[in-house]
């Protein structure tokens, strides 16, 4: 039995000019056919022998997307072992990402996190001495797959998601028991109801679509809270990260009032960065919004970064950070290393088991070891940030178009008057995508909406 | 204790219900020497709860016990007074047929047939204990002391391990219908390391017909034609004087004296510790969880031609003995009602099905298998189809033959023991079509075909059914190869059918297949435009019909179940060693090492192993393999 047609970026999604999106599976050469022409019209890719290379145009339909070099490799002479396609993309990540869409629209589907490499391996193509370190990569690349798709879902598109799919739960549940249970729970009137439930929900899912095709969809980047005493320097901190004034920075204690909202690149990793008010005792109020903004948004940050001023003892607001920290991805920052110091990284380290730095923002020093720190603790050195969190962007507007199209089935399946017990697996389906969005398994939440909802049996 | 008498055979078989029977039948017909206890021979296939067979889902089962070549359908086609096909407004998928059994003739029937199997013996006696050596079950010891060895022993011992009935605070220590319970046998599993759960379930009330008024209540009537449940039943054989069954309502004044009452029922007060069915709830479950309902449906069914008895289905209680009286005289029609047997729940011990094999046997105890209510399921459905599935596979492993493991796509039997040694079950286990995801191709009406190769391999099935099947095989290929090009012009016959059908008239021609397609017509309707069309074999048109009308549904549900048997079919060692595998997370390991799935689809489905461990189980299983190579 073949195996299903996958398809990823092979290289960094960077705007470095060029990338490869790689293709593998027994119909890597069908899907290359629907969105590639060759610049000799009468080439059939089918036919062309293994390691040719072909210059030609991606289109997706009529649009004509990027000039690209294609490198054909069939199985099992390639990396997978099965046929695969290279597509060299000219045109810098966004059209790489077009690209990748385009090649997922028209046939394969996006790679599970190191499933090429898993490929190679189960195909014979890796040596059984690097089993355990491909097993290890694919866990870690997983793991934050799978934490990330959910965390950079913007908070206001979940709730819309997990309201919807709540919906279509309800609407599948009274389905369900009317079948299991026809002599308690008729089902008159229900396709006609549903119909009209549809025709909205499409509307909705289209809206969705929409949103992560422009981008709005996610919080490209790990959310970073700098965290610190009022005048520890955590805007000064910002500042040299984004190598320009941007925060108002002052010598009067407490001026950063509002959260500022930066996206940097540091070594590679992206970071959206939330400046916050000093964390102290205060009874001015407009200060006071800004501390209990700055600790909610601590909350659900993925990194936080606590900026000490070296050079004043700690006291209760710096107890009371630490606190803040326990059990979350965090580093402290020693600031104000060109300043004389009372307190040093020992005394720190021994609070805390974070990693600890010292840093100066007045003089930009530490701050490359702060990259490589951040990079250690959220990839292992193994993956960059932007280019899973753009992966993670396409799977899931994969997902929402899916369900789109599972809806429009079930539409069209009501249409035709199909009964109701064949459509309802499109309807699943349309749950089901929506579940991946949200990183949840569809289990047996279905029984349980039936049992809890609806008053079935002998 | 001394000991008194040995005995040997290869098969013992605990407890005579609906698995036991299914289990005794398949190892005795497989040619084993197979010896079956039962607490009382009368009560040999007992059903002591509702007096139906088959149901939404259930009836699916029965059909699939049957394609493989168990008895339950054939028992009830000669013993059900009233027979009707559930959903027939609805899809195929889930068409299901449930029909009224004589209970007492159903008992009779299939006891009849036990005693008649070669290398099958029924005993009476209380089992107490299994007899094991070095992890391998050698027999069971029985209450007097006597020793029956066996290869193999299969557990069906349904509600009656500790069981007790409780109604209001009147508690027994009896099984149901106050049948003696088995009391010593959850011991000796747990001293062999098996986890025990505690289940509770329940019954309504019994009542006599004379104080009925029948009056007050809507008639309902079976089908006509009857279909039988048996691929073999011959349909003429069950186009019988069919009796009725009556609807009837529960009202605000019931809801009242349940409310009034609810600090007396034993399941309010605490009384009960097992866990209950949420798809049977008891009436005062119903009352309490969906309080804005007004009324409940009440269905009265005869428990059998030769009684008076009526079974109160959707009145399930374990309210005390004077409530129920005022409860069940508060509904339409039984103002006079007088009760012949009181509502019960019933708690019992079972195991946590989850330390089977997908063969139903157990992962400490080689040779000890179990089948029915003891692995946490409900219905006798569910019990008899585990019970075959057990009593194969017994003898499959004595025979040393490849066990049978039916998958999620191929039966609805795949599907239930799936669930049951997969997922946690915190609740007696039904079968139920939302359960099964491949359900449009696991349809009643195509169990013989899904399932009956299967039969005639293992050996349940005889040759003259088996070559039926090819046959029909053959015919439904042929005609749908046929249909889809069976061209039909304009003409005014066609047109004039059309309308009739409120259908919209051709404009040029088509297909016979295409106008199957249309929702308001079909196979049957459309005879008189196919002259051509050939005498079929029963059960043909039916299928011809199916897979032309929903074809495209139908494969894109073959298309899942392609994906979903790559996974299924790459099997795990017994022996492997999940500390040895490498990258595993912690909880995935722990559920692993705990439930020891068989494949690598099934460790798919336990809780707490991700896409992740399963490619890492995967890869490993692949080095592994490498390095043997």
């Amino acid at each position: 039995m073949g195996n299903d047609t996958i398809a990823a970026a092979a290289t960094a999604m960077t705007d470095s000019g060029i990338g490869i999106v790689r293709i593998s599976g027994e119909d890597a050469f069908t899907v290359l056919n629907k969105v590639f022409r060759p610049k000799n019209k009468k080439k059939k890719m089918g036919e062309q022998p293994a390691y040719t290379v072909h210059y030609g145009m991606i289109y997706d339909g009529d649009e004509m997307l990027d000039e690209v070099l294609v490198l054909l490799m069939r199985g099992p002479h390639s990396y997978t072992a099965e046929d695969t396609v290279e597509i060299d993309c000219h045109g810098g990540a966004f059209l790489m990402r077009r690209v990748l869409e385009t090649v997922v629209k028209n046939g394969a589907r996006y790679a599970e996190p190191g499933e090429f490499t898993k490929r190679a391996f189960l195909n014979g193509r890796i040596d059984l001495s690097q089993a355990e370190a491909v097993m290890d990569l694919i866990q870690a690349k997983n793991s934050f797959s799978v934490k990330n798709s959910l965390s950079q879902l913007r908070g206001s598109l979940q709730k819309k998601i997990r309201e919807l799919r709540e919906k279509i739960l309800y609407k599948m549940a009274f389905l369900e028991s009317a079948l299991d249970d026809p002599e308690h729970i008729s089902l008159e009137g229900y396709s006609e109801n549903l119909y009209q439930d549809l025709k909205e929900w499409i509307i909705e899912v289209e809206e969705l679509v929409k949103t992560s095709e422009d981008g709005r969809f996610l919080k490209e980047g790990i959310k970073t809270v700098i965290l610190g005493k009022p005048n520890a320097g955590k805007s000064s901190l910002l500042n040299v990260l984004l190598g320009e004034e941007r925060a108002i920075v002052t010598e009067i204690a407490g001026t950063t009032r509002d959260i500022l909202e930066e996206q940097i690149q540091l070594q590679g990793v992206s970071l959206t960065i939330l400046d916050t008010a000093g964390i102290r005792f205060t009874e001015d109020p407009v200060e006071k919004i800004g501390v209990s903004k700055a600790r909610e948004q601590a909350e659900t940050a993925d990194l936080l970064l606590y900026v000490a001023d070296s050079s004043r003892p700690l006291d209760e607001s710096d107890e009371e950070i630490l606190h803040l920290l326990e059990g979350r991805k965090a580093v402290i920052l020693l600031n104000k290393s060109d300043l004389k110091t009372v307190i040093t990284e020992e005394e720190i380290r021994k609070r805390t088991t974070h990693p600890v730095l010292s840093i100066s923002a007045k003089e930009e020093e530490g701050i490359r070891e702060l990259g490589a720190c951040i990079r250690d603790m959220f990839f292992q050195g193994e993956i960059s940030s932007r280019q899973e969190i753009i992966i993670t962007n396409l799977r899931q507007k994969a997902a929402l178009s899916n369900t789109g199209k599972s809806l429009r089935m079930v539409l069209k399946g009501i249409e035709e008057g199909m009964p109701e017990d064949l459509y309802a697996i499109d309807l699943m389906d349309a749950y089901r995508s929506l579940g991946m969005i949200l990183g949840e398994e569809a289990g047996e939440d279905l029984i349980d909406e039936i049992f809890g909802k609806f008053c079935m049996g002998k | 204790m001394s000991l008194r008498y040995t005995e040997s055979c290869d098969i013992v078989v605990v407890g005579a219900g609906h698995a036991g029977c299914e289990a005794a039948l398949a190892a005795a017909r497989l040619g084993l020497d197979t010896l079956l206890f039962t607490i009382s021979i009368d009560s040999i296939a007992l059903m002591p709860c509702n007096p139906n067979i088959g149901g939404t889902s259930k009836g699916h089962l029965v059909r699939e016990i049957d394609a493989l070549g168990g008895e339950m359908g054939k028992n009830i086609d000669k013993t059900f007074i009233q027979s009707k096909m559930l959903n027939q407004s609805k899809g195929p998928a889930v068409h299901s047929l449930r029909a009224q059994a004589d209970k007492a003739e159903y008992s009779r029937s299939m006891r009849r047939v036990l005693e008649n199997t070669d290398h099958l013996s029924i005993l009476q006696a209380e089992v107490t204990e299994i007899l094991t050596e070095d992890g391998e079950v050698r027999g069971v010891r029985t209450y007097s002391g006597a020793v029956y060895q066996a290869k193999a022993v299969i557990l069906c011992t349904g509600t009656y391990l500790k069981a007790r009935c409780i109604y209001g605070d009147v508690s027994n220590d009896t099984g149901p219908n106050g049948l003696q319970a088995a009391n010593y046998l959850t011991d000796s599993l747990k001293s062999l390391g098996i986890e025990m759960y505690r289940f509770k379930t329940g019954t309504p009330a019994r009542i006599d017909k004379r104080s009925i008024d029948f009056s007050k209540m809507e008639e309902q009537f079976g089908d006509e034609p009857v279909v039988p449940f048996s691929f073999a039943t011959d349909s003429e054989e069950v186009q019988i004087k069919q009796v009725s069954c009556w609807l009837t309502y529960t009202n605000e004044r019931t809801h009242e004296i349940i409310r009034k009452n609810l600090d007396r029922s034993p399941l309010y007060s605490g009384i009960i510790e097992g866990t209950g069915p949420r798809y049977c709830p008891s009436i005062e479950d119903k009352v309490v969880k969906f309080s804005e309902r007004n009324r409940h449906q009440v269905f009265i069914e005869p428990e059998g031609l030769y009684t008076n008895e009526m079974y109160v289905g959707g009145m399930s209680s374990s309210l005390p003995e004077d409530v129920q009286h005022e409860m069940y005289a508060s509904v339409a029609g039984l103002e006079q009602v007088r009760i012949v047997r009181n509502a019960y729940a019933i708690e019992y011990d079972c195991i946590d099905s989850r330390q089977l094999y997908p063969t139903l046997e157990f992962q400490k105890v080689r040779g000890l298998f179990s089948g029915g209510q003891f692995n946490g399921s409900s219905g006798y459905e569910e019990a008899a189809a585990q019970g075959l599935v057990a009593g194969i596979n017994a003898a499959r492993k004595i025979l040393g033959r490849e066990p049978l493991v039916l998958d999620r796509s191929q039966a609805y039997i795949g599907v239930l023991i799936d669930d049951l040694v997969t997922k946690e079950n915190r609740e007696p286990y039904r079968m139920m079509t939302s359960r099964a995801e491949y359900r449009l191709l696991l349809r009643q009406d195509n169990a013989d075909l899904r399932l009956t190769k299967i039969g005639y391999e293992i050996g349940l099935i005889s040759r003259e059914r088996y070559e039926n099947l090819l046959r029909k095989e053959e015919q439904i290929k042929k005609e749908i190869g046929r249909v889809e090009h069976v061209n039909l012009g304009t003409r005014k016959e066609v047109q004039e059918l059309l309308k009739k059908y409120g259908s919209t008239p051709l404009t040029s021609g088509t297909t016979l297949a295409e106008l199957i397609r249309r929702p308001e017509l079909n196979y049957e309707c459309l005879a008189t435009l196919d002259p051509q069309r050939p005498v079929l074999l029963p059960g043909v048109a039916e299928q011809v019909n199916i897979s032309i009308k929903y074809d495209g549904y139908l494969k894109r549900q073959m298309k899942q179940v392609e994906q979903f048997q790559k996974l299924e079919c790459k099997k795990i060692p017994e022996t492997l060693d999940y500390d040895q595998v490498p990258s595993l997370r912690t909880e995935a390991r722990q559920n692993l090492k705990k439930y020891r799935p068989m494949s690598i689809g099934q460790a798919s489905r336990i809780a707490g192993v991700s896409p992740a461990d399963v490619s890492v189980l995967l890869i490993y299983l692949e080095q592994k393999r490498g390095r043997k190579s």
